[in-house]
């Protein structure tokens, strides 16, 4: 495997650089320098080869992926239905009496072994029932379900928007950086990375919504029946919210990635040998800058995950935050445990996918 | 200690900027309920009535006085997101320097943990636990705590390892000082610098994560005053007494802008000092 950049570099640049007959010492000593480059950029190569190695490494990383994701099902069990808190108690209040706990206790099984409690839990789980839900008597499944397609289709949006919102700016920046239009902008992007999510999402109201303009609706009711792409103008102002939210962290990294790149030894010699500037930037400075991005887009996308829940309460939007935020409310403990297991799940395979993607574009690390 | 002097007295403005907005904030919360005309929850209006003399920002939802409620409702997100950071800044760190310098089985066994509860949006875990134990305001931020703690535990370690390959640290092992002293005295003092600007970043997430606990109900109870309490109690009002949810979210921001602020400077500062001892 570490044959395979000698290779590539052959490929792709001339043997020897060509020079005037009469080139003096510098240009020279400089042809001769810009010869002995290291290997091209990390992109740039004949074909993606998937060793063995690498796919070794990939089962593991997935295994160890799948490994959390117990953990984190104990983890939230022991949180839910093992704590000193009596759930029964919880639920049914401070006034209840002996036997409708103990009923409370034999219905929800707390009567037996906490080993025997997960193990009755955990089963059904992995094929998808996550029991009845205390509140509304419905199996849980049924309850989130088109919850959780309207958050993933909010969360879809807000992606649309964000990347190339980030990149564009970011790039733009970083080529641009420290003009006056520069500076500002950064300056506006660490104010509104201070503002917590819901304060941007009732700043937002008021500019669009009510006092300023009267552009979009200040609460998202959705109807369930109808399909979402005719309802777009209530997922406008929270896809707008959680894009404001993130979109400082990712422009700033864009841009940070972009100046360190340009400044790099290899793109240094790529100016010495006389290539074209637009096409150093485009061809060899952003795919390497992208890479820390692809990382910081799969954090985001975790962050989002648990940031859209406040969104979703202020602009009471029917998606599993606020599905979330009421099971909580009311200690619906089948609801909690299951969108808890989703959410953490998500992020987990957000993350897989973000190490594997990385891994596969930098071939360094490959070989580590 | 002239080094630690020399380290914050700095023209950087930043820096400044946000130390003064975090003082600011810190007395309003603390000295506010002396300024503050009313009480807070004393009624001297009409509900969401617009402001006038003496009732300098207007009234709420239910005829409180919205500056009262305001210079009143500061202390407990800034006592908490302070104790909170600084506890998990504590707990982490002390597991970091365990996981960084034993290293093998031990440090396996602490990462692995520490990236279970990675997994998890900080929001959601605090949420998860308060539901089931309760809002107590020390449980809230003991919980916050242990939300940040695995993120301080992988900075620690990192820098605990990069550390300890260096020679002093084999010589102090070999000449037999006791890990504690070792763990204290060579390696801590080498890696301040970064945890410190984590600990103005994770002030600035608990300041986010407070106030959105607080909007949620997760917090200080009605009818006490809160910030982010009141955001939520004065949202119906948004289009007859805007100032009653403005003010309120004017406060959470500057204050987490500060503390933002605060670790940006500090962050430029540290690259800037670590840049010129690479060049010296």
């Amino acid at each position: 495997m570490q044959n395979l950049e000698l290779k590539d570099f052959s490929s792709v640049t001339p043997a020897r650089i060509s020079l005037p007959a009469k080139a003096g010492p510098i240009a020279l000593g400089l042809a001769e320098a810009a010869e002995h480059t290291g290997p091209p950029p990390s992109h740039v190569r004949k074909k993606s080869i998937v060793s063995a190695n690498l796919l070794k490494w990939i089962v593991k990383r997935t295994l160890s992926s799948i490994l959390g994701l117990f953990a984190i099902s104990i983890l939230v069990f022991v949180a839910t239905q093992a704590l000193p808190s009596d759930p029964a108690r919880v639920i049914l209040g401070p006034e209840a009496s002996e036997e409708a706990i103990q009923t409370l206790h034999h219905q929800l099984g707390l009567d037996q072994s906490l080993a025997a409690q997960y193990g009755h839990w955990i089963k059904p789980a992995l094929l998808g029932d996550f029991g009845i839900s205390i509140d509304s008597k419905m199996p849980v499944v049924d309850l989130i379900a088109g919850k959780v397609k309207n958050t993933l289709i909010l969360l879809g949006l807000t992606l649309l928007v964000l990347i190339p919102a980030a990149f564009t700016l970011g790039i733009y920046l970083a080529l641009h950086k420290d003009a006056l239009l520069d500076r500002l902008t950064i300056s506006f992007l660490i104010f509104v990375k201070a503002v917590p999510s819901f304060a941007i999402a009732y700043g937002l109201v008021m500019l669009l919504s009510t006092l300023v303009f009267n552009l979009f609706p200040a609460v998202s009711l959705i109807q369930a029946n109808q399909p979402l792409w005719s309802q777009l103008q209530f997922m406008v102002l929270p896809m707008l919210t959680l894009v404001l939210s993130s979109l400082p962290y990712l422009v700033r990294l864009i841009r940070g990635s972009l100046i360190e790149v340009l400044q790099s030894d290899f793109i240094i010699s790529a100016h010495l040998r006389g290539l074209d500037k637009k096409q150093i930037i485009w061809k060899y400075a952003i795919p390497n800058a992208v890479i820390p991005a692809i990382q910081a887009i799969a954090l985001i996308s975790s962050v989002l995950l648990g940031g859209a829940l406040v969104v979703e309460v202020v602009f009471a939007y029917p998606g599993i935050g606020s599905a979330l935020n009421a099971a909580v409310d009311i200690r619906d403990i089948p609801v909690i445990q299951a969108v808890v297991i989703f959410l953490a799940s998500g992020v987990m395979a957000i993350n897989l996918l973000a190490d594997v993607v990385t891994v596969l574009l930098t071939p360094k690390l490959r070989t580590a | 200690m002239r080094a630690i002097k020399q380290f914050f007295a700095t023209s950087n403005s930043q820096i400044n900027l946000g130390l003064f907005l975090t003082t600011f904030i810190l007395l309003l919360s603390i000295l506010g309920p002396w300024l503050s005309p009313y009480q807070a929850q004393e009624m001297v209006g009409a509900r969401y009535s617009l402001p006038q003399t003496g009732v300098l920002l207007g009234t709420d939802y239910l005829g409180q006085d919205v500056l009262s409620r305001v210079l009143h409702g500061g202390i407990s997100i800034v006592w908490m997101s302070l104790a909170s950071s600084l506890l998990g800044l504590f707990l982490g760190v002390i597991l970091g320097l365990i996981a960084g310098f034993f290293k093998h089985r031990i440090d396996q066994v602490i990462i692995w943990v520490a990236d279970i509860f990675l997994a998890f949006p900080h929001l959601i875990l605090v949420l998860l636990v308060v539901s089931m134990l309760g809002r107590d305001k020390w449980l809230i931020a003991i919980t916050v705590a242990i939300a940040f703690v695995p993120g301080v535990i992988r900075l620690t370690r990192g820098l605990a390892l990069s550390i300890s390959k260096h020679e002093y640290i084999e010589v102090a092992e070999m000449m037999g000082y006791p890990y504690h002293q070792i763990l204290l005295r060579e390696i801590l003092p080498n890696i301040l610098t970064p945890l410190l600007i984590h600990l103005g970043t994770m002030l600035s997430w608990s300041v986010a994560l407070l106030s959105g606990l607080s909007f949620l109900g997760y917090g200080v109870a009605p009818p006490e005053a809160d910030w982010g309490l009141m955001v939520n109690e004065n949202k119906g009002g948004l289009q007859i007494q805007p100032f009653s949810i403005l003010i309120p979210i004017l406060f959470i921001a500057l204050f987490a802008l500060g503390a933002n602020l605060l670790a940006e400077g500090f962050g430029r500062k540290f690259s800037r000092i670590s840049e010129s001892n690479k060049h010296a």
